[in-house]
């Protein structure tokens, strides 16, 4: 499913005292397939971004595209209900919104609601809980008594389980362990892989855009102003240094030891794989 | 050896209706004005460990002794004067309607004096470099600065130690910058206790000492240094290593004979200079 952005702009509390610009003038393409990552500080209009992709704000300029749907600003929109289906946003720390008696209620009830048969549903939530690896044994557990990362994996189901086209997922892995950030990191890859989902991930770490997306999108203040593949974005270090941002490890490394001998490896390293060969060539003295 | 500030003896603990012990048989000492790392999986006993520290849990077996004081129901209130303790979500620790408010709150708890009490607040979030913004509302703030506010909150009280709880967890990566810097300044000033209960093993790195919890127990002990060589071990407890060791350990693959595992970059960057050099 293609989602783009075109012009949009959002304003909180629009024709009130209150009113605040949060986004002007941003258009972002999502071709099907895309993993994109967004990024930005506190307060850069990522969020606002992420809430147009299923028409939980509506833009006040601009229009919003998002599969065969058109969300134009100051024009009534219909059938809000099926984007909402098509995707699926995982907020940050979704084990808050947990809210039934059981895991399995809990899953079905996103699906349900969207008019799946309770049989289908319980289907679905069987088949959601194996993809986030968790065993069917706690179907009827209640959410509250699982561990912290538990209840994450089963809110993510729940997610899941509404067969989204599209994922966007906000900072989904924050409060985890090194091992439940990589094992939901690589879920969500292997499904973004496996169905063709569009998969939208907004990440303060510069490590996973590195390593899972396509496509990175920089915003600032409210504009987007920097896109393009992680090789690109990361090429050019002081840019991003300059808009405190971090950049990845493995980048900040390959310029300290650039700057340390002297010397401009050829390309721009994103694992620790490939920039350990390049500079092992370069020691052994081979040309680089 | 530095005199012991906190220590543990074989505690075990157990949440209600919970089929196994979240803690069991644990010891250990924490030495007074040391930065002490406790890191571990998610359930591994941690943030128990915390929450037992100042009393918001009581062990089932075993004692703990906070600045000689062995903590009972009697003596928490004591024993959370010296030491306290800043939780993961900085929205879910501001109790005030403006940051001076929330600062004073704690201190009203302790029936501090009213004229004490304006200096106090003034003085902690002078230190956090949070003062100009006394008659804030919280919600004006960002991470970082809810965080700081919550420092100055437990620094109001004069506390020997201080706890993180995965205290920056929360935040962006220059929130986090903040605040850890800020506790790093208050630590060297006021010879401050530090525990810090954490995933992020960048911080860890750099704590004077780290302990490694895995399914209730200690599972190790020692100095970043000792830690960190476990190398796989480390990943099998479901942590990770940090990245100078990581590359330090791709470039002993490939051949580049490493004198040692590398906790800084610039350590690395350093040696493998060396190496150019030779050749």
């Amino acid at each position: 499913m293609d989602i783009s952005l075109q012009s949009i702009e959002y304003r909180y509390q629009a024709n009130t005292p209150f009113e605040r610009l949060a986004i002007k003038d941003v258009s972002i393409e999502i071709p099907t397939g895309t993993y994109m990552a967004l990024i930005g500080h506190t307060g850069s209009g990522k969020s606002t971004v992420l809430q147009h992709l299923n028409a939980l704000l509506l833009p006040t300029e601009g229009t919003v595209v998002i599969g065969d749907h058109k969300v134009k600003a100051k024009q009534k929109n219909k059938n809000l209900r099926q984007i909402r289906q098509k995707v699926g946003i995982v907020f940050q720390f979704p084990e808050h919104q947990l809210f039934e008696e059981t895991v399995e209620k809990d899953i079905i009830f996103g699906p349900m609601n969207f008019g799946v048969s309770e049989a289908d549903a319980k289907e679905r939530a069987r088949l959601a809980l194996q993809q986030v690896g968790l065993s069917k044994e706690i179907l009827e557990k209640s959410p509250f008594d699982l561990s912290g990362g538990q209840m994450r994996r089963v809110a993510i189901a729940g997610v899941l389980a509404m067969e989204p086209d599209c994922l966007v997922l906000d900072e989904p892995t924050a409060g985890l362990d090194p091992r439940g950030r990589k094992e939901i990191m690589d879920m969500f890859y292997s499904l973004h892989k496996e169905r063709n989902l569009s998969t939208i991930l907004v990440t303060h770490s510069m490590e996973d855009a590195a390593k899972y997306a396509d496509q990175i999108v920089i915003m600032q203040q409210g504009h987007v102003v920097k896109q393009g593949t992680p090789i690109e974005i990361f090429s050019s270090v002081s840019e991003l240094v300059e808009m405190g941002l971090d950049v990845p490890e493995v980048v900040r490394f390959q310029r300290s030891i650039e700057e340390k001998l002297g010397v401009k490896l050829g390309a721009t390293y994103l694992s620790i794989e490939e920039l350990s060969s390049a500079v092992t060539e370069l020691l052994r003295g081979a040309p680089v | 050896m530095r005199d012991s500030i906190v220590s543990l003896k074989n505690v075990s603990f157990q949440y209600e209706n919970q089929p196994s012990y979240a803690l069991q048989d644990v010891s250990f000492d924490i030495h007074e004005g040391e930065w002490l790392a406790i890191v571990g999986h998610n359930g591994s006993g941690k943030s128990t460990t915390a929450k037992l520290l100042n009393g918001l849990q009581f062990p089932q077996n075993g004692e703990i002794i906070v600045c000689g004081i062995k903590l009972t129901e009697e003596s928490i209130w004591e024993i959370r004067k010296k030491l306290g303790m800043v939780f993961q979500n900085p929205d879910n620790q501001f109790v005030g309607t403006t940051v001076q408010d929330d600062v004073a709150f704690g201190l009203e708890n302790h029936g501090i004096p009213r004229d004490d009490m304006i200096l106090r607040v003034e003085d902690s979030l002078k230190k956090v470099k949070m003062d100009h913004f006394l008659n804030q509302e919280p919600h004006h703030l960002s991470g970082g600065q809810k965080q700081r506010v919550a420092i100055a909150g437990v620094l109001a009280l004069r506390p020997s130690i201080i706890i993180l709880d995965e205290a920056t967890s929360m935040l962006d990566p220059k929130g986090r910058g903040e605040v850890l810097e800020t506790v790093r300044t208050l630590k060297e000033e006021k010879s401050l206790t530090v525990i810090s209960i954490t995933h992020d093993l960048e911080e860890a790195a750099k704590a004077d000492r780290i302990i490694v919890m895995n399914q209730g127990k200690v599972y190790r002990e020692g100095s970043p240094e000792e830690i960190f060589s476990m190398d796989d071990e480390l990943i099998h407890l479901g942590l990770d290593i940090p990245f100078s060791i990581k590359m330090s350990n791709a470039f002993r693959e490939k051949g580049i004979d490493l004198s040692k595992h590398y906790l800084s970059e610039e350590e690395l960057v350093n040696e493998l200079w060396t190496f150019r050099s030779k050749v």
